[in-house]
């Protein structure tokens, strides 16, 4: 089953003749991703490989059926490119793009209210579902199936936890970054939520960082709504307060957003929180076998 | 990331917007500053001008009667090194200085503008307070009834209930809901205009002539904005920054100085965070955070190097990098391109992943480079805390 992506999805690169755009379109086709049409204005009637390119997102939904959307486009033009996909009903719309100004995204969440769009991201490594395929710069060979949903604010620690997984044999249901920046399309609590609903997917690992209150809404909505075992990391334990670590999201403004106000409220909705993100896998591991052992 | 910009940069905005600040100007120099004052023939205030707060307490704020005095308190206030709450304990040389008129004292409040990112929400808010004059964190904090908010959808945007929201709440007099509307929705348009992410009067006084006047003020604008305001991006302040952290943004690296002495160079924010958090598990202190970013070139990585080695404390190298996007084999040109130009050698520990991570090992066994080999992420950490200890 999975969550979001699966075979059933149909991929449309936005900027697939870009240089981000063509080479994680390259890789997703190795991964067995369905990407059946790219968009690049002023483009359309040409092809990528094999992958018809259009001019608008309208084109490659009515002619290839595109329900999913990957955008790899410049931040300038990246609002447009995700309120063009949204006006075409693609389901989903992840957006990889990171710079976008905040005002932007503002705009952007209120034009998504009422709409049957999904968006993942901005500044965001995007979305997997081994087996089905993925949109977004997750590196394939970190990935392989079974049934652990991983959902993280982060891209590279995104990317080492799933490589460790992988490596001791776990497989994942689908794996998502949510992004990097203050305001997200989704939020940690939305992926719950469709993960304690799959049936696939049997456990959860959680990547969070410093900074913002998307940890404690998750701890909050664990506590009530997720059954399932949640293994969660919080990165910038040492991080000083007032600095922003790279990511807008990754600040501790007077002492809001500090990593051990969402350690205690995740750990008080019974999550595992680990120190090391080295041990994340092993933890995983016992509680897979645990569980498995008692059904 | 957030841009700041000084009090008097703050004022002359707010001024373009029609919002009341007392009269004054900036000043490099004591004559400067003595002009102004008796330009201003009145009473003046000398003003430290450095990007942080708890300026007062630390003796960067003073009165003068005359000219004459404002000459001797300037003198004293420029190039002293400013120890506030905000600074850290190296301080802020202060460089300018605001003098502006002494304004009548009077009852002061709390006026904020900022984004509220929590779910559902995704909107500006304001903040008000009785309790002006006071760090804001700290009055939520002690007496979070003294917090006032008013949140603004985005489809309708500003509204002037919202305006009569925070003047009820706050219990102003009459006479001053006009002047009062005005300043709170001209801290909407200004925030709009520019990409802020926070606009603070902080304090708002009343004075006894019953009149609003914006005492002191913050705005921070948002990075990802600033390439639609050239006006707001010259206002940027190099000299108030760490000059490596300097030298990282113009190289498109993000690099932030710590106080330890474990060097890192990792890819990406959460992962440079995470090689932090390790090196602290492993008993050692980081030097700093470096992000050398998704699409690094080896002149990047090259560039991240030299920044790196030139903190004098770092006794040992961690480079973390899990390839991606970034492919190792660039990261090894950089590093070896550094290295050959850089005398200083250090102990280094190369932890590579990912995206051509063979043609990356390959090349750096082939160079002339020593540095040691980690498979794992704690491992590396662990490796460069025990060199640190040794050197």
């Amino acid at each position: 089953m999975a969550i979001l992506f699966d075979q059933k999805t149909r991929v449309v690169s936005q900027g697939i003749t870009g240089t981000e755009g063509s080479f994680h379109t390259r890789e997703a086709l190795k991964l067995g991703t369905k990407v059946v049409a790219g968009v690049t204005p002023g483009k359309g009637g040409s092809n990528f490989e094999d992958t018809p390119v259009y001019d608008r997102v309208i084109e490659a939904s009515e002619k290839q059926g595109a329900n999913a959307s990957g955008i790899y486009v410049p931040a300038a033009v990246a609002p447009d490119a995700i309120l063009e996909a949204v006006e075409a009903g693609i389901e989903l719309v992840v957006c990889m793009t990171e710079g976008i100004p905040v005002l932007e995204m503002i705009k952007v969440k209120q034009a998504l209210k009422g709409t049957t769009s999904r968006l993942i991201g901005p500044n965001c490594p995007g979305i997997a579902t081994p087996g089905s395929g993925k949109i977004g710069f997750i590196p394939n060979f970190t990935l392989s199936k079974g049934n652990v949903g991983v959902i993280s604010r982060s891209g590279t620690l995104t990317y080492e936890v799933l490589w460790q997984l992988t490596n001791l044999g776990i497989g994942q249901s689908t794996a998502i970054g949510i992004g990097g920046d203050p305001i997200v399309g989704s939020t940690f609590v939305d992926l719950l939520e469709l993960f304690e609903k799959d049936a696939q997917t049997e456990a959860i690992v959680l990547i969070g960082e410093i900074g913002g209150s998307a940890e404690e809404e998750a701890a909050e909505f664990i506590k009530d709504n997720v059954t399932k075992p949640v293994v969660a990391f919080v990165a910038g334990r040492t991080a000083p307060s007032g600095r922003r670590m790279g990511h807008a999201g990754a600040i501790i403004a007077g002492g809001k957003g500090a990593s051990e106000e969402k350690v205690k409220a995740l750990e008080k909705a019974g999550v595992v929180v680990e120190k090391n993100p080295a041990e994340i896998g092993k933890t995983i591991k016992t509680i897979l076998d645990q569980s498995r052992r008692k059904k | 990331m957030t841009m700041k910009i000084h009090e008097y940069q703050a004022k002359k905005i707010l001024r373009d917007y029609n919002v009341p600040t007392p009269r004054g100007e900036v000043a490099d120099s004591p004559e400067r500053a003595k002009e102004i004052a008796s330009s201003l023939n009145t009473e003046v205030v000398i003003k430290a001008q450095v990007h942080a707060g708890g300026r007062g307490k630390a003796g960067g704020i003073r009165l003068a009667a005359s000219p004459e005095e404002a000459f001797v308190v300037a003198r004293e206030i420029l190039g002293m090194t400013l120890v506030t709450s905000q600074t850290g304990s190296e301080g802020k040389r202060v460089r300018n200085v605001l003098v502006e008129e002494a304004s009548p004292v009077g009852k002061e409040l709390y006026l904020g503008l900022a984004v509220d990112r929590s779910r559902h929400r995704e909107c500006l808010v304001y903040i008000a307070s009785e309790a002006g004059g006071m760090e804001i964190e700290e009055v939520a904090k002690t007496a979070p009834e003294k917090i006032i908010k008013a949140v603004v959808h985005p489809a309708s945007g500003f509204s002037p209930f919202h305006a009569r929201k925070l003047f009820y709440s706050l219990g102003l007099a009459k006479p001053l809901s006009k002047q009062f509307s005005f300043i709170v929705k001209a801290l909407y348009h200004l925030f709009l205009d520019k990409d802020a992410s926070l606009v603070e009067i902080n304090p708002l006084v009343i004075t006894e002539a019953g009149e609003l006047i914006a005492l002191d003020a913050k705005i921070n604008f948002d990075d990802d904005g600033l390439s639609r305001h050239p006006e707001i991006k010259q206002l940027r302040d190099e000299g108030e920054e760490e000059p490596l952290e300097v030298e990282a943004v113009n190289a498109g690296v993000t690099y932030i100085k710590l106080d330890g002495n474990v060097g890192c160079m990792v890819n990406g924010a959460g992962l440079a965070m995470t090689t932090m958090d390790l090196i602290k598990l492993a008993g050692g202190e980081p030097a700093n955070f470096l992000d050398v970013g998704g699409g690094a070139s080896p002149e990047q990585v090259e560039k991240a190097f030299r920044i790196l080695t030139s903190d004098p404390k770092v006794k040992v190298i961690l480079v973390n990098i899990f390839g991606g996007i970034l492919r190792c084999d660039r990261v090894a040109t950089g590093l070896i391109e550094a290295a050959s130009k850089i005398e200083k050698r250090l102990p280094m520990v190369v932890r590579l992943q990912g995206t051509n991570v063979e043609e990356g090992r390959r090349l750096l066994q082939e160079s002339d480079l020593t540095f040691e080999v980690a498979e794992e992420l704690y491992q590396a950490a662990r490796m460069a805390v025990e060199l640190s200890k040794k050197s």
